[in-house]
């Protein structure tokens, strides 16, 4: 392969990756921004935390992964991104870090502070990460300032303008809701159906973000609508985005969770896609300057250590899908709770 | 203080605070597999009451071991960005490796390890356990290549960054990057095998400290004895194996070092003139007079442990640009905390097992007490031994190769009679930072880590306490097999062990 196909491939493989942590981390943590809301007892706070319990962990290494390869395939990317946003990227590791502690330690103790404590640590560390990412996705579209020597100027308040927020509020939405429809899968009776309340809300609450979004990124973002005019094909991508979000309610009216779900996973999937082709050829886009823009081309490892990093990925991830399979399978069906329970 | 002197502040709170739980993970994972192996075999349920137990150990370590990963992971980019354009090309695939080999088969088989007790057959819940462990020690490789090659680069080349052609420049200056010629010469640097094997055996001690930590304490408070006689047996087996096997594995370490960081063995010992050399026992370096105050030294014994006599000369600082040298006090201070405690472990080890043969150890008191605490000092000595090696390593962040003569007496020297680095492959770690991070920035992350780590080590070492004093549940629940009848009660049973480490409150 030549050196332009193999960072492009690597680019694609990224957006793989990206994909895959949005739609699995996407449902625990949005499981976590629903949890002081929907749950209403001890009994159920404990449902809500152990129907992600098992999964967690493995959703996250994709995220882990992204970075890894990220590091690997485009080290100029991944210096110039994680050192432009330290703060926002400090941030984020302590949200990450209240939220793996919090479920293990909730349980732990039954004096309801400590609990109360360590359920509010986990609601503040997933609804904190989720909106990062969104920030992040949304400067990453807008381009940030990039100086001579292609670093990162700026400060973490710059980086929190209005178009990332209304990104970052409309990635919470989509997780609440996402999240909403993997606890509606994993629970019964009347914790079930307080939760069909809060899938409305959400999906309602997206869609309100999805819509400003989109119009807020025709008319300020022009390079992103420029590149749908060199890949035509890019339109099936919208379209079935569009559909994906209109099914998930015609699915709710129809008793469907299950496939509302996919739906749901496939809109994440459809966004992480327009966003990759928004983005493309540049990893991050310079404000200002489209010269000092780092782009998949300029910022790629050499051809052999992608080569490598192929064959290291077509290796491992034929295990990793199946592994992980196996492991969905096993901790299929209910979250159960009984009186009984400890 | 300056952005990088913060930023190695950070990385060393950070890295020595997550190095603690990998080291129990790696150890304690060794420990499982062994009971759940003897469950297999002879169907005694004592194994599997152990098992259960240590497993919800064994996850409370691991999420916490999780959580401060994730943050070593990110810091390359964050605080080292000019360090990771640098090694990005090199050092990236290990860590990607790391991912999809490694953190995948960990984290997935253990959530069968923590909650498939009941949902899968016990052949299959070994499985898991086996995946868990070897992930643990896959992921250990990865890393250490990583470092390894930092240490002691190998299969790569160093060449100019070229954009659209032409070599980009940087303030006037080509700027290089390393990259892979050879991929398994990347990975068998020099280092790498050594480092492993002596990292590993590192954290099986520690696996083993713990272990026989708890079970002493059982054994002292009469409490679930038969359980914490088959944990100790069992865990005092291999600290002492690792035990001698570490002294094997850490001379051969030195022996590395001293071939492609003589400056950083010169620092250990803190032999300050090329020439016959003392093995040190005790002292304290002084850079201003260049000799070791209040030494207490073994004459010749470095020259042996190197060459096999005494009397042949060993390079000293002196061949070493001041600029060049690693901190001598706390590269020698840390290096021998570490070897006395190495010496330490084979004593009590050998001790314990020796009485344990004539079937007195259990009732000797005072050595059970010795061990309570014990399991303190392989930590320990893992940290003090990563300090040597990364402080040993100043002022290199990639260390450029040593020249030695033809016969390997000495190292080749420039006109100054010292060494003349390659400053073109090697890194220093001063010019290593995020140039557009501050230092207000970077005491910001350290002040808020040092809290959250200080909060979190507090919380950890209470419910471990908790967990302890709860102990093991002394029968074993039913039969583990699941079929499909079983699904509904496992259901619950699952959500009964609770997050990640189960256990739910009882009191
Ligand atoms: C329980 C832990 C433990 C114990 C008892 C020892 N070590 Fe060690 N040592 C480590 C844990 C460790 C470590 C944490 O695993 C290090 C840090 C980096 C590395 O490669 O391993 C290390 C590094 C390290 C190095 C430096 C490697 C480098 O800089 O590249 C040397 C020369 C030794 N060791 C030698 C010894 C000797 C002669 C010991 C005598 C028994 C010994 N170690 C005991
Ligand atoms: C600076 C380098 C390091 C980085 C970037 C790093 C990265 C990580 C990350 C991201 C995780 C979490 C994985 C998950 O989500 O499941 C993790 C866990 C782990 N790391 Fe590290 N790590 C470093 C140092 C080390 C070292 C030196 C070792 C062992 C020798 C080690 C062994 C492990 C193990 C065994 C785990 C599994 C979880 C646990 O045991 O607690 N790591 N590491
Ligand atoms: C797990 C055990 C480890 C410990 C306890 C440890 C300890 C340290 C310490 C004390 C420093 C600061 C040295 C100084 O600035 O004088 C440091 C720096 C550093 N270490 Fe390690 N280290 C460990 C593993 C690793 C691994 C596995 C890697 C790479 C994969 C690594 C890469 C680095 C880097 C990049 C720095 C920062 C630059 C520097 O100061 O040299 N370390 N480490």
């Amino acid at each position: 392969m030549s050196f332009e196909a193999l960072a492009i491939t690597w680019f694609v493989l990224e957006g793989v990756l990206l994909c895959g942590y949005a739609i699995l981390d996407g449902f625990d943590l949005g499981v976590g921004i629903l949890h002081p809301f929907v749950p209403r007892t001890d009994l159920e706070r404990r449902i809500s935390m152990n129907s992600i319990g098992p999964l967690w962990d493995g959703n996250e290494v994709w995220l882990v992964t992204f970075g890894g390869a990220l590091f690997a395939a485009f080290p100029e990317g991944y210096a110039t991104v994680f050192s432009g946003f330290y703060t926002a990227f400090m941030l984020l590791l302590v949200a990450l870090i209240s939220r793996a502690v919090s479920m293990e330690f909730r349980s732990k103790m039954a004096s309801p502070a400590w609990r109360r404590f360590w359920d509010w640590a986990f609601f503040g560390g997933s609804f904190t990460a989720t909106l990062l990412f969104g920030v992040a996705v949304g400067n990453a579209m807008l381009g940030v300032p990039i100086d001579a020597n292609g670093n990162v100027t700026g400060t973490v308040v710059d980086q929190l303008g209005p178009y990332p927020l209304l990104v970052g509020a409309m990635t919470v939405a989509l997780f609440a809701m996402h999240g909403g429809l993997f606890l509606y899968l994993k629970t019964e009776g009347e914790f079930q159906q307080r939760l069909r309340e809060w899938m409305w809300r959400s999906w309602g609450l997206f869609m309100v973000f999805f819509m400003l979004t989109t119009v807020a990124t025709v008319a300020f973002i022009p390079r992103a609508t420029e590149n749908f005019r060199s890949f035509p094909w890019a339109i099936v991508v919208v379209v079935g985005t569009i559909l994906a979000v209109a099914n998930i309610p015609r699915c709710l009216y129809r008793d469907r969770p299950g496939l509302a779900f996919l739906s749901s996973a496939g809109v994440i999937a459809g966004l992480v896609a327009l966003f990759g082709l928004a983005l493309y050829p540049n990893l991050v886009t310079a404000a200002g300057d489209p010269s000092r823009s780092v782009t998949v081309f300029n910022a790629a490892s050499s051809p052999k250590t992608l080569g490598i990093m192929l064959v290291i990925a077509a290796v491992g991830m034929p295990f990793v899908l199946t592994y992980s399979g196996v492991i969905y399978w096993t901790f299929r069906g209910k979250v159960k709770l009984s009186e009984h329970s400890y | 203080m300056d952005a990088v002197t913060l930023s190695r502040i950070q990385f060393a709170v950070s890295i020595g605070f997550h190095y603690i739980f990998p080291l129990l993970t790696i150890g304690l994972g060794v420990v499982l597999v062994w009971l759940e192996g003897w469950f297999l075999k002879t169907k005694d349920p004592i194994y599997e009451t152990a098992a259960r137990f240590w497993t919800k150990v064994f996850a409370l370590n691991f999420a916490i071991g999780v959580a401060t990963g994730i943050v070593m992971e990110f810091q390359f980019g964050t605080n080292w960005s000019t360090y990771s354009r640098f090694v990005g090309d090199v050092f990236g695939s290990a860590l990607a490796a790391e991912g999809i080999f490694a953190f995948f088969l960990e984290s997935g088989f253990l959530a069968i390890l923590v909650f498939g007790w009941d949902r899968v057959g016990p052949k299959m819940h070994f499985f898991a356990t086996l995946m868990v462990s070897l992930g643990s020690i896959f992921s250990s490789i990865w890393i250490v290549v990583a470092n390894s090659w930092q240490q002691t680069p190998a299969g790569h080349h160093v060449v100019p960054v070229l954009r659209d052609g032409v070599p980009l420049l940087r303030d006037g200056q080509p700027v290089m990057r390393a990259e892979i010629t050879d991929f398994w010469a990347m990975v068998f640097n020099p280092s790498t095998v050594h480092r492993l094997v002596h990292v590993w055996i590192g954290a099986f001690l520690v696996g083993a400290f713990f272990v026989m930590s708890i079970a002493a304490w059982y054994l002292l408070k009469g409490r679930h004895t038969e359980f914490a006689r088959r944990s100790f047996d069992g865990a005092l087996v291999l600290a002492t194996v690792s035990a001698l096997a570490m002294l094997v594995s850490g001379h051969g370490q030195a022996g590395m070092v001293y071939r492609h960081q003589p400056a950083k063995l010169a620092a250990f010992e803190g032999h300050y003139v090329t020439g016959p050399a003392d093995l040190s026992l005790f002292g304290f370096p002084d850079d201003a007079t260049q000799t070791v105050k209040l030494r207490v030294a073994v004459p010749g014994g470095l020259g042996l442990l190197l060459h096999g006599d005494p009397g042949r000369p060993v390079v000293g600082l002196d061949r070493f640009r001041p600029e060049d040298r690693p901190p001598v006090g706390l590269s020698f201070q840390s290096y021998h905390l570490m070897v006395a405690l190495g010496m330490a472990f084979i004593g009590l080890t050998l001790l314990a097992s020796f009485l344990r043969w004539r079937g007195t150890l259990y009732e000797t008191r005072w050595l059970l007490w010795l061990f309570v605490p014990a399991v303190v000092l392989p930590i320990v000595a893992n940290e003090v031994g990563w300090a040597a090696a990364e402080v040993g390593r100043q002022p290199w962040i990639v260390h450029p190769p040593v020249t030695w003569n033809a016969d390997g007496t000495d190292v080749v020297v420039g006109p100054e009679g010292r060494v003349v680095y390659d400053e073109r492959v090697g890194l220093r770690t001063l010019e290593a930072a995020s140039p557009n991070v501050s230092a207000g920035q970077v005491l910001g992350s350290l002040v808020g880590f040092g809290f959250i780590y200080l909060a979190l080590g507090a919380v950890w070492v209470f419910v471990l306490h908790r967990k302890i004093q709860h102990g093991p549940d002394e029968a074993p629940p039913g039969e583990g097999a699941a079929d499909d009848g079983a699904l509904a009660a496992a259901g619950l049973r699952a959500v009964h062990e609770g997050r990640l480490t189960g256990g739910e409150d009882r009191g």
